[in-house]
Formats: structure tokens, C-alpha cells, sequence
């Protein structure tokens, strides 16, 4: 008997961790498709900055305030849908800025970032290294991103722009292995949770893509 | 400078507080990385950034 529960424990597991990445995974690609659904009405209907950004600033809240209340149940669903689908039309704006001067470099940073993201997510996925040891290094870096991007809005420096930009990729995509890498650990158990946090960093790294290709472009 | 920018400079202040706690809590409790660890984390990266050359280069 202890030699069955022995064996059963640890199949359990995997087969709860593989659940989750299979319905981690699934949800990305949804909300994905559905974030790229409504940046396409964003950008058809030519939304106006302030618009843009009221959006993002919605999906922001529902992200701190509302989805950590409603993640462990089907509620979660609709709330990550509508901060997938606001944050996507947030990128209205930029994205019909970019495709007017070369919509070429839309398509690179979008296939860009999803060859990071599958990279990076397959390279955690099949070392199965551990990268906890990641976290602190991680949000600090977010703090001092975040620290550089208040500081540039007042000097307006394109080169720090830039940098912040590189900054970002480097740092989510530590968080992507981060992530992944959490689900197969079982330090994220929660697929609804793990799928937002991925979510924001394949966003952040299509937005920094997209404003270094257009910046050494030159067409920014 | 509009009030886009002021508010975007704000927003971002108040994304730095929801975050600070966080950040405080994941530097302490992580676990400290050895150097194999490191280089598990900087050869993906390393890779990232040849690829973002390339990307450059191709636009």
C-alpha cells in the first residue's frame, strides 16, 4: 500500500502540473486572440490616446483589485478576458501609428514576441530548471524600469527610452521563465493567475519590440 | 507636457507602490542562485538578445 501511495503521490503531481500548463496555455492563446480581436477594433475605429490609455488604466485595475478576488473561481474567466480585451484595445494608438509609417515592423515584433515566448517558455519547460531564485531580481529590476520610465516622461530622453525598452524585454522575459517554471515547481498553482502574468509580459515585450524596431528602423 | 503624460507619470508612480511590496517580499524569501543557476538564466538571454539584433537587421 505504501509503495502504491508512493507511486501515486508524484503521478498526481504531474499530471496536476501538466493540467495546468495545458490550461495556462490554452487560455494565453484565448486571450491572446481575443486582446488582438479588439486592438484590430482599436485600431479601426482609430481610438484616441486618451481613450487608449483610460482602457489600460481599467485593465490595470481590474488586474490589482478585482482578479485576485475572483481567480480561484469560473469568475475569474470573464475578468481576465476583459483585462486581456481592454489592454489590447489600449495598444490602438501605437499600433496605427506604427502601421502608418511600416507596418512591417508590427508583423516583426509580433512574430518577435512570439518567437521569445515560445523559446524561452520551451527552454523552461524542457531543462526544468528551477529559476525561483529569479524573484527578487526580477521586481527589482521592474522598480528601477518603472523608476526610469517616470523619470524619462520628464526629460524626454530617447536613448534612456530605449534603454528602458531593452530593460523591459530583459526583464520579462526573465519572468517568463520565472513563470513557466514556477507552474512545473508548484509555486503557481493557479492557471487563471499564471495566464495574466504571462499575458503582461508577451505585452510588454510586443510594446518594446515594436519601439526599438521603429526607433533603429528609422522610422520612429 | 499634457495631461496624458502627467497622468501616465502618475500612474506609473502608483504601479511603483502596488509593486514595492512585492519586490521587498520576493528578495527576501527567494532562494539565493548558485552561478550554474546564473548561467541557466544568461545563455536564454544571451540568445534574446542575438535574436533582437537580427530583428533589427531585418527591418
Amino acid at each position: 500500500m505504501q509503495m502504491n501511495s508512493a507511486v501515486a503521490r508524484p503521478t498526481e503531481a504531474i499530471l496536476q502540473t501538466n493540467k495546468l500548463i495545458k490550461n495556462t496555455y490554452m487560455l494565453l492563446s484565448m486571450t491572446l486572440i481575443f486582446s488582438g480581436v479588439t486592438a484590430f477594433f482599436s485600431v479601426a475605429l482609430n481610438v484616441s490616446h486618451g481613450i487608449a490609455f483610460a482602457a489600460s488604466l481599467v485593465a490595470i485595475g481590474l488586474l490589482w483589485f478585482a482578479l485576485p478576488r475572483t481567480q480561484n473561481s469560473s469568475a475569474g474567466i470573464p475578468v481576465i478576458f476583459a483585462i486581456t480585451g481592454l489592454l489590447g484595445f489600449g495598444l490602438g494608438p501605437m499600433l496605427s501609428y506604427y502601421l502608418s509609417v511600416n507596418p512591417s515592423i508590427v508583423m516583426v515584433a509580433m512574430g518577435g514576441t512570439g518567437a521569445i515566448f515560445l523559446g524561452l517558455s520551451g527552454y523552461a519547460l524542457s531543462t526544468r530548471k528551477d529559476f525561483s531564485f529569479m524573484g527578487g531580481f526580477i521586481f527589482v529590476g521592474m522598480l528601477v524600469a518603472i523608476g526610469a520610465m517616470v523619470a524619462n516622461i520628464f526629460l524626454g530622453i530617447p536613448a534612456l527610452a530605449l534603454a528602458v525598452s531593452a530593460a523591459v524585454i530583459m526583464i520579462m522575459s526573465g519572468f517568463i521563465l520565472f513563470q513557466t517554471s514556477a507552474m512545473i515547481h508548484g509555486g503557481e498553482t493557479n492557471y487563471i493567475s499564471a495566464t495574466a502574468g504571462l499575458f503582461i509580459s508577451i505585452l510588454n515585450i510586443f510594446t518594446s519590440l515594436l519601439h526599438i524596431l521603429g526607433a533603429f528602423g528609422g522610422d520612429d | 507636457m499634457d495631461w496624458l503624460q502627467i497622468a501616465s507619470a502618475v500612474f506609473l508612480v502608483a504601479m511603483f507602490f502596488m509593486i514595492l511590496p512585492s519586490a521587498k517580499r520576493m528578495v527576501k524569501e527567494s532562494p539565493k542562485g548558485t552561478s550554474s543557476d546564473w548561467m541557466g538564466f544568461v545563455l536564454p538571454m544571451a540568445v534574446v538578445i542575438l535574436f533582437i539584433i537580427l530583428l533589427i537587421a531585418l527591418v
